[in-house]
């Protein structure tokens, strides 16, 4: 029998075995960022030493400003960007300051800079390191402690995951975009749909999206429960990876196309699970409430917790409601908002501003919309075409990369009780800012909302 | 690590679905160093807007054993929140699923995260309910957990965290005793894929 590129990139890391069949997994690359100083602080504690500082990378997101950052001047911030300058060089490991252009989001530059590779193990202190398993890499997201041990032993003991494989087919209609196919897939297998399994997007409309598009759906793997997300790299993959600064050149490229050709799911390979989804049935998706599994097409309305048997379930969700501010049966086309935001690691790559930009383009926006791009090539290949002016024509700000109101740790913040459009991929309570109301959407239906001021089906607008 | 063997005590029912990790420590305050005491943040703005929250009620009051919903700790992966929790007394959840990361997370501190069926879950929820104050005791050697009424439940727990958690074991000490096999794997992998290893395989292939 055949097996699953997981099982691939598992056997070939296998340094051990423990104790009830956990396995020393070698971590092949690591990424930090500032919010990395609990994990420095752990190994300072406990006088260890970085092992190999070579399979490090650094840069600050959380907690950087998008502007006016040649001077941070708010002393907590400039203080966890200095901290994660002074963890990073004092271990030797590579670290891409705020003003470089390769500094951005984790989980932009990683791809960006051929850091992540098919094949590879990647791991970071956060839980959307799954993004990266679009290249056909094994990444999941760590906690500290993890992340101390990684930095100490390159290794971390884990138990093999069940496999599921989620096979989308059929085309998606124009305004139909990869973010609505995992919001999709959250609505249908739920919020725990994908705990303890590593997920595996197959199907002939993965095959046809681009690697930026294939990322946004890693991305929110996460958010069905799931560590990881994978895509077996194909031509699509290679062709990207082809002019990245890490990558093997001249004959040792050969070499690693060789292997990584090999690595693809076989066709005999046996998940544990299944699901399929029907890409040309996808409308625009939005979100209502404070779960990623709170998704729903643009045309429906606002569900009734009424109709939930469960009776925790429907406290749950009456709770969503009353935080969302949102009655059952009403129209998601006619939510007003007070904000939109176009950025994050799900959503802020050159393509993501592209579609942002092409709904945008001859209108203003009706409130208040920031387009934070992953990274500080992107922001550069973005003003190169000129998007920027685009934005900023039409009113919107156009700020320098991080992770910015995704998560708000940078003081870009959503007001208590504001609604914001969003791009990001949590709409938990206080997510955005305490009290704050997210509308997770596609950097197109964003755009959309920002240019009407309420929740649009953006094909209206192309 | 401070070792988990058996523990008997008051356990809180929390009834709600997919409890995010930014929940249970809002992201406004992980930037504040460990020695801050995250248990001060611990459902910070859940607490603000329900007075009635039930982890403040005085009937369970000293509770060191959480009893939640489905999807518990999922979200971000933010440590903390399993610092949180740990620094207010709790010394073990049980829930019918954890988000991947917080149970990992748990381990790690010395906590013992337990799950068990859906409705044995919702019934145990419901017995504390309706017995505010109620213990419940958890054997770790013997992998069961007793409910209020007197019925008992066994637990599934994976051997390498249970043998950590007895023995209150630090994972990277028992990781660096295998120096010799990562040292191995790397020389290996430096000649397979000298790419990925520029440090340790001369020129790096590039
Ligand atoms: S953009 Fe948001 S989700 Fe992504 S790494 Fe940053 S804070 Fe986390």
């Amino acid at each position: 029998m055949g097996k699953t590129l997981y099982e691939k990139i598992w056997d070939q890391h296998a340094v051990a075995s423990g104790a009830g069949g956990r396995t020393l997994l070698y971590i092949d690359r690591h990424l930090l960022h500032d919010g990395s100083f609990h994990a420095f602080e752990a190994l300072r504690r406990a006088g260890r030493k970085v092992r190999r500082p070579q399979a490090s990378f650094a840069t600050p997101d959380h907690y950087v400003p998008t502007i006016g950052r040649e001077n941070i001047t708010h002393p907590e911030l400039r203080d966890k960007v200095e901290t994660l300058e002074r963890n990073a060089t004092a271990a030797r490991i590579t670290f891409f300051p705020v003003g470089d252009d390769r500094q951005g989001i984790v989980h932009v530059i990683g791809p960006e800079q051929g850091i992540t590779q098919p094949g590879v193990t990647l791991v970071c202190g956060d839980s959307h390191t799954s993004t990266h398993g679009a290249m056909g890499a094994l990444a999941f997201g760590i906690g500290a402690s993890e992340v101390a041990h990684v930095l100490a032993t390159q290794t971390l003991w884990q138990a093999k995951s069940r496999t599921f494989r989620i096979v989308v087919d059929g085309t998606l209609k124009p305004g139909v975009y990869s973010k609505d196919i995992v919001l999709a897939l959250i609505a249908k297998i739920g919020a725990f749909g994908g705990t303890g399994h590593t997920l595996e997007f197959a199907g002939s409309a993965i095959r046809e999206l681009s690697m930026e598009a294939r990322m946004t759906i890693c991305n929110m793997a996460i958010e069905a429960g799931a560590r990881s997300g994978l895509v077996s790299p194909d031509d699509v993959t290679f062709a990207y990876l082809a002019d990245k600064p890490l990558v093997p050149r001249r004959a040792a490229w050969d070499e690693a196309l060789s292997r990584w050709r090999a690595l693809a799911s076989d066709d005999d390979a046996r998940f544990d699970r299944e699901a399929t989804l029907d890409a040309s049935l996808l409308e625009p998706m939005v979100t209502w409430g404070t779960s990623p599994e709170h998704g729903a097409p643009v045309s429906g309305v606002v569900p009734d917790p009424a109709a939930e048997p469960d009776v925790t379930r429907r406290g749950s969700m009456e709770k969503a409601l009353r935080y969302m501010d949102l009655a059952p049966g009403q129209r998601l086309e006619a939510i007003a908002i007070d904000r939109a935001f176009i950025g994050s690691c799900t959503n802020s790559r050159l393509e993501d501003l592209r579609a942002a930009a092409h709904v945008v383009r001859g209108r203003k926006a009706m409130v208040p919309a920031l387009v934070v791009p992953g990274s500080g090539l992107v922001k550069r290949a973005a003003e190169a075409e000129g998007l920027d002016r685009i934005f900023r024509d039409a009113g919107f700000e156009w700020r320098d990369a991080g992770c910015s109101m995704c998560v708000g740790m940078n003081g870009d913040l959503v007001a208590a009780g504001e609604r914001c459009a969003s791009t990001s991929n949590r709409n938990f309570e206080g997510r955005q800012g305490k009290g704050a109301r997210t509308h997770l959407m596609s950097p197109a239906m964003a755009a959309a909302a920002a240019v009407t001021g309420t929740i649009t089906d953006v094909r209206k607008l192309l | 690590m401070e070792p988990f063997t058996t523990l008997t005590a008051i356990a809180v029912p929390l009834d709600l679905v997919n409890v995010d990790t930014d929940r249970i420590v809002p992201a406004r305050f992980l930037r504040q160093p460990r020695s801050a005491g995250y248990q001060n943040f611990l459902f910070h703005d859940l607490r603000e807007t329900d007075p009635d929250f039930v982890l403040d009620r005085p009937a369970y009051r000293g509770a060191k054993i959480l009893v939640a919903a489905e999807n518990f700790g999922c979200g971000s992966s933010r440590e903390a929140a399993v610092w949180a929790l740990a620094g207010s007394g709790l010394r073990a959840w049980i829930t019918p699923s954890f988000g991947d990361i917080f149970l990992e997370n748990s381990f790690k501190n010395g906590v013992l995260a337990i799950v068990l069926p859906e409705k044995r879950v919702a019934a145990l929820r419901e017995q504390l309910r309706e017995h505010p104050g109620a213990e419940v005791a958890i054997d770790l050697p013997a992998q069961a957990v007793r409910f209020p009424d007197g019925s008992e439940e066994r637990f599934a727990v994976d051997p390498f965290r249970k043998e950590c958690l007895l023995a209150g074991i630090d994972e990277i000490d028992l990781t660096l005793r295998e120096e010799r096999a990562i040292a191995e794997y790397e020389r290996r992998h430096a000649r397979e894929t000298p790419w990925l290893f520029p440090d340790l395989a001369g020129d790096g292939g590039r």
